[in-house]
């Protein structure tokens, strides 16, 4: 008979203790990545043609060196810099709590179809408000006529497909598998109409929709900055207060409401919060794929499915790795800047498929 | 806390699942639910903790009606053990804390982490901690989520075929501690199983469904080979062996 003798037995704290290490670790690794993002930030920041060295970007940012050196980095570098933290950032998160929310690995921003309706949006928007053309052949030489308009046109054709998917959803009684269904079903939507719309574009239309379809990070300027930021510390902030209802969801919808959540609330509304942080991210700077997918799923892998550690963790490897790519993308064939959408999804690509061939590392 | 059931009624909008189910489990008692597969035991477990909305009936905590309780305030109230998991990569011990989950304000206290501790104790799982779901067997996964559902500390435990999994050992090794934990901290129990013998052996009441309707509740008074036959069409013997009761199919 095992009744008596188990319910008190010497050593409770085994376990506990064991849990208690771990967690102890995985906060190290996260404090580990962050340090690591910071030095990326500094090397991302003195990397270009302003012939700085790290020390003068360390004390440019502590507000104790003047001269050229000076503006470059503030009004350039600094907020391309960030920009590229904050949407790495933001679109991983989106990434991890769609994959939690949806209980599909291959759930992301890009997946489900809302890049594809922020393009389709800058591209009406092209059309409508022109686009014109400086001769010469470098990546500048193609302007946008109302760059405002775009972004705007952008953002509300991603919040309707959004909309389109949740409603969808909603009818469907939020079953996980349609939602990502229908988010490749407006994905190729929203492609097919950017597509028409292109072929009866002119030239340099065309052209301005392909530059404004390469996400770029140097689109955007302090303002665009401080608005972006806020929304993902305010996303972050929000999915954090629910790692608990994500934890719970990851063991099935039945077990998650026996544990008290609100499954069907929770899924709507982290689905509208990670969508509306995407279509900000990319009526900015445009698609920029494969980040959402992947620092989360390197993450899962890293640190497991606790999502205490793997919101953050994700957080700081989506601002690490896009931080990483746009510098490589200033710097590969400089003085050519290379789109940063263009360099994330050729490295994420194979990542990915490397991740899965490896499958999850064993303890 | 007394768990009555009143009339419970589900049905999808062509085809009813369970009809009209009442019982009533005390304190500390076990109810084991018996009937084939598809009689609508799993159907009447999700209906008690409102994972499935009832089309009629009420279910009662002492005098609460299930159905005015905030579902984070029923989790605190009733634990459930499902009947089927898929690995994840979740850790052991993060499974078990989600027991806690209905407690947690802003985050989990040292109480919570020392009380999933204990669950994982009790069913002997501390060597397990820190294995991630996806590795354990059937069987393990099985204590895990029982280890879950007593680090809710509820009042009433509803398990599905909490032992579908598990080899003879085991069988008995957590249905004795389930047994004792429920007298003990006097808990109500209802466990759907398909065992007739392990019913007989540790539950005090019995609820029989057929396709959906309650074919028979009581004591060990209603499990007669007459009964049984009906319920699963195969022809039956009981005997008894050392005091235990036994069911043989014929």
């Amino acid at each position: 008979m095992v009744e008596q003798a188990s319910l008190d037995k010497a050593h409770p704290h085994q376990a506990a203790r064991a849990f208690q290490r771990q967690s102890a670790h995985q906060r190290l690794i996260i404090l580990g990545l962050i340090v690591l993002t910071l030095a990326l930030a500094v090397i991302a920041i003195n990397a270009g043609a302003a012939n700085t060295n790290p020390m003068q970007v360390l004390r440019t940012l502590l507000g104790l060196e003047s001269g050229t050196s000076n503006i470059v980095i503030w009004n350039i570098r600094l907020p391309r810099v960030i920009a590229g933290m904050a949407a790495g950032a933001g679109l991983a998160v989106a990434g991890c709590v769609m994959q939690t929310c949806l209980r599909n690995p291959l759930a992301s921003p890009s997946t489900l179809g809302i890049s594809s309706a922020a393009a389709f949006g800058a591209n009406l928007a092209i059309v409508a408000f022109g686009a014109g053309s400086i001769h010469s052949n470098t990546r500048d030489a193609v302007f946008i006529g109302n760059p405002y308009a775009v972004t705007l046109s952008a953002f509300g054709f991603s919040m309707v497909a959004m909309m389109l998917i949740l409603l969808l959803a909603r009818l469907r009684g939020f079953s996980p598998e349609s939602v990502v269904l229908a988010g490749v079903a407006f994905g190729s939507l929203f492609s097919a109409a950017s597509t028409l719309v292109q072929y009866f574009a002119e030239d340099v239309q065309v052209a301005a929709m392909v530059f404004w379809t390469f996400g770029d990070l140097g689109r955007v300027a302090w303002q665009e900055v401080a608005i972006l930021s806020t929304l993902v510390v305010g996303t972050f902030i929000f999915f954090l207060l629910h790692r608990w209802d994500y934890n719970a969801l990851d063991g099935g919808e039945e077990a998650a409401k026996s544990l008290g959540v609100h499954v069907e609330q929770i899924r709507f509304r982290s689905m509208l919060v990670a969508s509306l942080i995407t279509a900000v991210a990319v009526s900015f700077m445009g698609i920029i794929g494969f980040i959402g997918l992947i620092a989360p799923q390197m993450m899962r892998r890293v640190l497991g499915i606790d999502h205490r550690f793997l919101i953050p963790a994700s957080a700081v490897t989506g601002a690490a790795l896009l931080l990483f790519s746009d510098t490589l993308a200033r710097t590969m064939i400089s003085p050519v800047v290379l789109p940063v959408g263009a360099i994330t999804s050729f490295f994420g690509a194979p990542l990915f498929l490397f991740l899965l061939a490896k499958g999850y590392t064993r303890r | 806390m007394i768990l009555t059931v009143q009339g419970v009624q589900f049905r999808y909008p062509n085809h009813p699942v369970l009809e009209d189910a009442s019982f009533t489990v005390q304190q500390g008692e076990l109810l084991a639910v018996l009937g084939t597969n598809g009689a609508g035991k799993t159907t009447l477990l999700k209906c008690v903790n409102r994972i499935l909305k009832p089309t009629s009936g009420v279910v009662w905590i002492g005098d609460e009606a299930v159905s005015d309780i905030s579902r984070n305030a029923l989790a605190q109230r009733i634990g459930y053990v499902e009947q089927q998991r898929a690995g994840s990569r979740a850790t052991v011990f993060n499974a078990v804390l989600l027991g806690r989950k209905p407690y947690i304000q802003w985050d989990i206290t040292q109480n919570d982490i020392a009380i999933a501790g204990q669950a994982l104790e009790t069913l002997g799982l501390s060597e397990y901690a820190l294995r991630y779901l996806d590795e354990l067997s059937g069987g393990e996964l099985q204590k895990v989520i029982i280890a879950r559902a007593l680090a809710q500390q509820p009042e009433i435990l509803l398990m599905d075929e909490p032992t579908s999994n598990l080899d003879l050992k085991n069988q008995m090794e957590v249905l004795t501690l389930v047994r004792a934990i429920t007298r003990e901290q006097g808990i109500a129990a209802v466990m759907a199983m398909h065992d007739l013998n392990l019913a007989l052996r540790f539950a005090d009441q019995f609820l029989l469904l057929k396709d959906g309707r309650l074919f028979a509740t009581g004591g060990p008074e209603v499990m007669t080979p007459k009964n049984i036959e009906a319920v699963y069409s195969v022809p039956v013997a009981m005997t008894a062996h050392n005091g235990y009761k036994v069911i043989i199919p014929l």
